[in-house]
């Protein structure tokens, strides 16, 4: 039972391996060493292995159930289920951290497994520079979060449990992704910092880190996907976002990181906006960090927030200003050096781009500032205050619709220059086809007038898209399938990408003005109709799981007399933390959701039940799925593979 | 014009626009949808606005809840152990919703002085500890101290 | 002026930066007591050691201070030593023994030692709601005149005794 010293120890090794990272191959870039130069990929490798190695012990102490380690004590219990003691490993602070970090060496590994297709000095500095962000952050974990504190003599007899909202399947897999896409936008930013420290900042290292860019910001995607399911069916609220400081925190990233896509693409074809898209690789990976400060010092309350500790805070702080800090000087200091070779057009792809990225900027700042608003307010001294949904669907809701209605025009565009000519004959038939069809939708429905404007503007982009592959592959010569397929793999990313995102405004749209909620009080027997389904309440039944005892209700759901589905909310009561826990049952549908959750327990064998029949909410999702699945399909482009080569002869 | 110049000023001025347009939108926001929080204290004293929209907090006082057997309607008291505030709310209370629990209401202020609330939330109890672990952490934590 | 331009993010860094080191130092619970500057409230309580009643006169002469504390409390073991370190330097101070069992609290003070000039039993928590409690450990420091002067929410230490030093008058 000595895994958690052999973790601990392990765990401080690394720090020492990454600090060796950190600064070897740096002064041997300087030296022009060679040896030290080559040091860079094995300690790499060491680093990653040493954290893997700690991680491994800490999955073992909870395995075990080694409750004389505090923090398995804390987030497990030997009633918990297997897999629930796996997932316990990153349910606390002390554990989510260590996954970071075990992340942050994946992705450093997988940099130096690639590090061949890189010039010989590149590669190094870029793993130095990861190896500074790991050295960092595993010294805050050893300094203020070790995960490897043993309660010792007084060892308890059990585990306090972990928190019942995480004992979910939706939250195993949940930070992994999000950590996945986070601390992925730091190879982006180590390409971006070894490019201003060699001053080799000519457009090949937009091509090198843009797979890297799109498969993080694919995973991001895929994370805060995940997020927005879990919060629906567990938070109990059948809402989808609410705008919480933690929610924001990775929405903040996720739109830079969509900016810097779209910006690296810019740079590498045309070699313009290179000292933005520098500027914007560092912005996306403070934002990811920032995200991680904001969670974890309690600076901002949240639902989500886990434990809040000033020393934390101040630590991450620390680091926030160490690494951010000299990077935005680096980058003061060096980015003069630029000059764009190429002029862009004013009409040409390259301007659609930069207002692309104007507006996602725009939307990241309106975030940041809707989230730090009340932290500004109070530290002026003129109260608490909270800013709600109210403000972020005022403010984000028009903006992200005309970037949305740009997105339609931007893939038409040519580079450097577009004929007005060109733009409006592509566009035109799609524009009315769109107002009409939501027209139609508008009037059989019943809706507001909004509702007519945003399906429009869905429908808009599905439809350029769709027109925009087809100027592409129509011609006499060849058949249609031998064009469509000789189209680029990146290029249907893109377009996979663009119909997800017209994909989830429809379920947004549908969500918000087609669904119903209804709160009410059901004895057994009683039934009530919602949106043309009849919901009775059959009664309760007693269930014992293995570490909760629950109330489940039973009601079915008729559909015009018909039994379409039998479903049973509860109403849990975890035994170790004596929390209560609401589990919505669902009936889940392509074109809507049926949830039902319980309330209180009311006199007389009545419940308060709240039914919502919830339209398009799946879409929401898919549409966040094929975003992520775009995303990856752009960065396993073969393209990459072959150009990375021929840079390196 | 020169022409290098004149597209710097064209995408300036863009720039320009967009910005202004979401700034204007953000003061707008911020303007109608931020809620100030006050103590049942401030609300006694009437320093909170009736009709607008704003959060009201502190402990449920035990005793205070009051249900109609035959609605979702409830009514409570909360109190900063100063003053207390009726909060009255119609729906599904949230699980943490305990007497003697700290919670935050948004509503709008009637003119009797009751919160009518549009949404509850219950504040998330991390000071809670099983006795076991307590026991386990402060033996640790003295064991701690000893070494230093 | 394109290169002064370019020190503007570094700039809007640091101006953040201050802004989150200002809001860490501050408490987001915190939350004054409505008590300071009032007289103590009365109550009627049952001491430790006996079964009687008692009200304000089992109170020592100001200035002292007023701990709440129970054995249930992971936090109040913490604070205990420090308690202790007070004591012998002959600060007064009142216990309320807080929603707590009154044969617990006998073998925690048998096991710790006792810091206290008198424990006086609140297991209703009824004291504790006039004083504004919201958890233990807690602690007020009543003055000379026998009005609240200072509310401290959590474990008192080296640093927080500092402040409460000031208030002792």
């Amino acid at each position: 039972m000595m895994f958690p010293e052999i973790g601990h120890f392990a765990l401080i090794l690394a720090m020492f391996f990454a600090a060796a990272l950190g600064v070897l191959p740096l002064i041997g870039y300087r030296t022009r060493n060679g040896l030290l130069l080559s040091s860079a990929v094995p300690l790499t490798y060491v680093t990653t292995a040493l954290i893997f190695l700690s991680f491994v012990a800490l999955t073992l102490a909870f395995v075990q159930d080694d409750f004389s380690v505090q923090y398995v004590a804390q987030n497990s219990n030997t009633l918990l289920p297997i897999w629930y003691k796996v997932s316990a490993v990153w349910g606390g602070h002390e554990g989510s951290l260590l996954l970071w970090a075990l992340i942050l060496g994946g992705w450093a590994s997988a940099v130096a497994r690639k590090s061949h297709t890189l010039p010989e000095l590149t590669a190094p500095v870029v793993l130095a520079i990861l190896g500074i962000v790991a050295t960092g952050f595993i010294a805050f974990i050893v300094y203020t979060s070790s995960p490897f504190v043993r309660l010792l003599p007084e060892t308890p007899v059990d585990g306090a449990d972990l928190n019942p909202l995480l004992q979910d399947f939706g939250l195993i897999v949940h930070p992994p992704t999000l950590y996945m896409g986070y601390v992925g936008f730091s190879v982006a930013f180590a390409f971006a910092i070894a490019a201003l420290i060699t001053g080799n900042l000519n457009s090949s290292w937009a091509r090198w880190a843009r797979p890297w860019t799109n498969v993080s910001w694919a995973f991001l995607t895929l994370g805060i996907t995940l997020g927005s399911w879990w919060a629906y069916y567990e938070l109990g609220w059948g809402g989808w976002w609410f705008w919480d400081p933690v929610e924001n925190a990775s929405l903040m990233p996720w739109l830079a990181g969509t900016a810097l896509v779209h910006s690296l693409a810019v740079t590498e074809k045309r070699g313009v906006f290179k000292s933005w898209t520098v500027l914007l690789a560092i912005f996306t990976f403070s934002l990811s960090f920032l995200g991680t400060f904001l969670v974890r010092s309690g600076v901002l309350n949240s639902v989500h927030a886990f434990a809040a500790d000033p020393t934390r805070g101040v630590f991450i702080l620390a680091l926030l200003v160490v690494i951010i800090g000299s990077s935005l000087l680096l980058y003061a200091l060096r980015a003069g050096e630029v000059r764009s070779s190429v002029s862009f057009g004013i009409t040409g792809r390259e301007a659609w781009l930069l207002l692309n990225n104007i507006l996602l900027t725009i939307l990241t700042l309106t975030v940041l500032l809707g989230t730090l608003y009340p932290l500004i307010f109070d530290a002026l001294g003129l109260g608490k205050i909270s800013v709600g949904a109210p403000y972020f669907n005022a403010v984000f809701g028009p903006i992200a619709l005309f970037l949305i209605v740009l997105m339609g025009i931007g893939p038409i565009a040519k580079w450097h220059k577009t004929k007005g000519a060109l733009l409006v004959r592509h566009a035109i038939a799609p524009a009315l086809l769109a107002v009409l069809l939501s027209a139609i939708v508008y009037f059989v429905g019943d809706f507001d007038g909004w509702v007519w404007a945003s399906l429009a503007i869905a429908l808009w982009l599905s439809l350029m898209c769709f027109v925009e592959w087809f100027s592409k592959v129509a011609g006499k010569n060849s058949s249609l399938w031998t064009r469509a397929k000789k189209l680029p793999r990146a290029y249907y990313g893109m377009q996979l990408a663009h119909i997800g995102v017209a994909v989830a405004l429809i379920g947004v749209i549908f969500v918000s003005a087609n669904s119903v909620e209804k709160m009410v009080r059901l004895a057994p027997g009683e039934s009530v109709e919602v949106n043309g389904y009849e919901f009775t309440f059959e009664g309760i039944k007693h269930v014992e799981g293995p570490n909760y005892v629950a109330d489940t209700g039973v009601i079915t759901v008729r559909e015009n007399g018909k039994l379409i589905d039998t479903m049973h909310p509860q109403k849990r009561l975890y035994t170790t933390t004596r929390q209560v826990m609401t589990e919505a049952s669902l009936s889940p549908g392509f074109t809507r959701d049926l949830y039902v959750s319980l309330g209180e327990s009311l006199d007389q064998g009545a419940w308060g039940v709240r039914i919502y029949v919830k339209s398009f909410v799946r879409w929401i999702w898919l549409g966040g799925l094929m975003m992520m699945a775009g995303g990856l399909l752009a960065a396993f482009d073969p393209r990459y593979r072959k150009k990375a080569e021929v840079a390196h002869a | 014009m020169h022409p290098v110049r004149k597209k710097r000023m064209i995408t300036i001025g863009v720039i320009l626009t967009l910005l202004g347009g979401a700034i204007g939108l953000v003061l707008y926001a911020l303007s109608t949808n931020i809620n100030l929080f006050y103590s049942p204290t401030q609300i006694h004293a009437g320093e909170a606005p009736t009709g607008v929209t704003l959060r009201a907090g502190g402990m449920v006082v035990e005793g205070s809840v009051q249900r109609n057997p035959q609605t979702l309607d409830v009514s409570f008291e909360v109190t900063d152990y100063a003053q207390k505030v009726r909060i009255e709310y119609q729906g599904i209370l949230p699980d943490l919703f305990r007497e003697g629990q700290g919670i935050v209401a948004q509503g709008r202020l009637n003119d009797a002085g009751v919160l009518i609330a549009s949404e509850v939330l219950a504040k998330h109890d991390e000071e809670y500890m099983p006795p076991e672990i307590s026991a386990a952490l402060e033996a640790s934590k003295q064991a701690d101290a000893k070494a230093y | 002026m394109r290169k002064a331009l370019l020190f503007i993010p570094f700039g809007v860094f640091v101006v953040l930066g201050v802004l989150f080191y200002m809001q860490l130092g501050k408490d987001v619970h915190y939350m004054p007591s409505a008590l300071v500057g009032k007289p103590l409230p009365e109550f009627q309580l049952v001491p430790l050691e006996s079964s009687e009643l008692v009200g304000h006169e089992s109170l020592p002469k100001g200035p002292y201070l007023i701990n709440f504390w129970a054995t249930w409390c992971p936090s109040c073991s913490i604070e205990h030593e420090y308690l202790m370190a007070l004591a012998a330097e002959g600060v007064p101070i009142v216990g309320i023994d807080y929603k707590d069992e009154a044969d617990a609290a006998k073998q925690w003070l048998l096991d710790k030692g006792d810091p206290y000039a008198v424990v006086l039993q609140d297991e209703m928590g009824y004291f504790g709601v006039d004083m504004g409690v919201t958890g233990a450990p807690e602690t007020f420091v009543v003055d000379s005149q026998g009005r609240v002067a200072y509310r401290h929410q959590g474990v008192v230490n080296e640093a927080v005794w500092q402040t409460l030093q000031g208030y002792m008058r």
